[in-house]
């Protein structure tokens, strides 16, 4: 089994309440179906919208990110799959795609010592 | 480690949206309804975010609440030099001493509760007609988004919009939420209950054919005048009559509209599909509400419809009583749909053409040219005394004049009857 990372990107999440409720509860049901068939390594976590961006030799230091909030990762999970055709195939369950957003899926490197 | 999976109450975020409007807009004031909805709208993002990856937590509604609260604090620091909030709050929310205890106390369990009845007292201002009422009540306190009143009621996104703005302007012109102790109250309880009933009927008789729809509506109406009857001052018959109404018709909806939304009259209905625990809980209010002189026409509806409840047929139905029950009924509001009403009943206890004359002798029948169940009830009764081409007729006129595919699939039925 090899680890993947999923960034979750971009996703409009307003709505009425009742479109919200049912979104975080598609999210629960599918992080939970990633569980039950073993292939979630760590949960991960929801990231804050806003932050610093620290760049350059002269390490300035601004608001950021500046990506465009369709591309701002939200979020990140820790997956196992045999490789990277299964973590893709595996993402394709994730509710972000119904608002707009998309997965990242990046291998982690194996490091072999 | 995986979200624990809590099973969250099916419409919780719709109907947390109410109490947190309703606390908020009476921490902010009614002129800043629109940031507490921003506020609302903010801990639903959120929860949605934390939720996610956490889970729902034990206790979700007070996560919601806290959250709602914090943001609250928040708002008021940084906005209190550029906005006026409550001014019957004052300097509570001035000094950095008072702040915080205060908006905690505004959140308690009570005073929410007590802020959502004097949201919904608010939203029945008497210059708002009643559909616009209607549309604040179900935006507001029920958490329907624009999109979703303009489906319930099968209107235009643009129109319900027009309404809701409007009318959200009225209530930001009253200066603050409904006083429960205002010299108006009876008044005002008046046109809540009317508001709710109307509600509620949008459910019952509306033109949703979906009925998911149906019982949403239906649900959000017993829901407010549950909110209603936990109020000492609000808890009065009329209230309580109210609540056995609405529970004895709502227990009879999944025999109404089939799953393939098929619309099925009193007489045709599978009452096996009656829900009885609904129906005991519109018994008991019903008894509880027998109190005072005053007999409301909620009162008389709940009687009519507990008298349906207990038959085990169309047959074996006191139609005598409800017969009398309709004379009542139309001495306290007259309307010719209430005298149709009795028409039919006559008809079942003295035979169709008792009936037939009943509705030749109603009072405004002008008022019911488009109303499609005045010819098929026409028709229904013309069938039944054996003349099936006067009653094609009948159904013919009616079905020109069906408002929805559920009522003209109906209609047509009972055309094809007409042939047997």
């Amino acid at each position: 089994m090899s680890e993947f990372l999923f960034l979750y990107r971009g996703g409009d999440s307003s709505g009425s309440p009742e479109e919200m409720q049912q979104n975080m509860q598609k999210w629960v049901a599918w992080m939970k179906e990633l569980g039950d068939s073993g292939h979630l390594k760590a949960i991960g976590n929801p990231l804050e919208p806003g932050g610093k961006v620290v760049k350059g030799k002269q390490k300035t230091i601004t608001d950021g990110p500046y990506a465009e909030a369709k591309d701002l990762v939200g979020g990140y999970t820790m997956i196992e799959a045999k490789d990277l055709a299964q973590a893709a195939e595996l993402s394709k369950g994730c509710p972000i795609f119904e608002k707009d957003g998309f997965v990242e899926v990046r291998p982690i490197m194996q490091i072999n010592m | 480690m995986e979200p624990r999976a809590v099973e969250l109450d099916e419409h919780l975020f719709r109907h947390e949206a109410g109490r947190m409007v309703a606390a908020l807009t009476r921490i902010f004031g009614v002129h800043n309804l629109a940031l507490a909805e921003d506020v609302v709208q903010d801990a639903f993002c959120r929860a949605l975010e934390v939720w996610k990856f956490r889970g729902v937590p034990e206790n979700p509604s007070a996560w919601l609440m806290a959250t709602a609260k914090h943001r609250a604090i928040d708002v008021l620091r940084r906005e209190r030099t550029a906005r006026t909030f409550a001014p019957e709050l004052g300097r509570l929310i001035e000094s950095e001493w008072t702040l915080a205890p205060a908006v905690h106390e505004l959140f308690g369990a009570a005073a929410i509760q007590d802020d959502e009845l004097r949201m919904m007292f608010s939203c029945c201002h008497p210059r708002l007609a009643e559909p616009a009422q209607i549309a604040l009540i179900l935006h507001i306190l029920c958490g329907f988004s624009v999109g979703e009143v303009a489906a319930a009621f099968l209107s235009s996104n643009a129109a319900i919009e027009k309404r809701i703005t409007r009318a959200k302007k009225v209530l930001a012109g009253s200066k603050k939420l409904f006083e429960l102790s205002a010299a108006d109250f009876s008044t005002r309880l008046s046109a809540v209950h009317r508001a709710l009933y109307l509600l509620f009927n949008e459910g019952y008789h509306g033109a949703s054919a979906e009925s998911a729809v149906r019982i949403e509506l239906c649900g959000e109406a017993l829901r407010m005048a549950g909110l209603l009857r936990r109020h000492p001052l609000a808890a009065t018959p009329a209230t309580l009559a109210l609540g056995a109404l609405m529970c004895l018709h709502a227990a009879r909806l999944p025999g109404r509209v089939d799953a393939s939304g098929e619309l099925h009259t009193l007489f045709e209905q599978d009452r096996s599909r009656w829900d009885m625990d609904l129906i005991a809980e519109g018994q008991r209010l019903l008894d509880l509400s027998a109190t005072g002189s005053a007999l409301s026409e909620y009162h008389v509806e709940a009687a009519i419809a507990s008298v349906h409840a207990r038959a085990r047929s169309a047959e074996e139905t006191d139609w005598e009583r409800i017969v009398s029950l309709y004379d009542t009924l139309i001495a306290i509001r007259p309307s010719p749909v209430v005298a149709l009403n009795r028409a039919i009943a006559v008809a079942q206890h003295q035979g169709p053409q008792r009936g037939l004359d009943a509705i030749r002798a109603v009072d405004g029948l002008d008022r019911l040219a488009s109303y499609p169940f005045y010819p098929a009830t026409l028709g229904e009764l013309e069938l039944r005394g054996g003349r099936p081409a006067a009653a094609r007729e009948h159904f013919c006129k009616a079905l020109a004049l069906a408002r929805n595919p559920m009522e003209r699939r109906f209609i047509e039925r009972r055309i094809n009857a007409c042939r047997e």
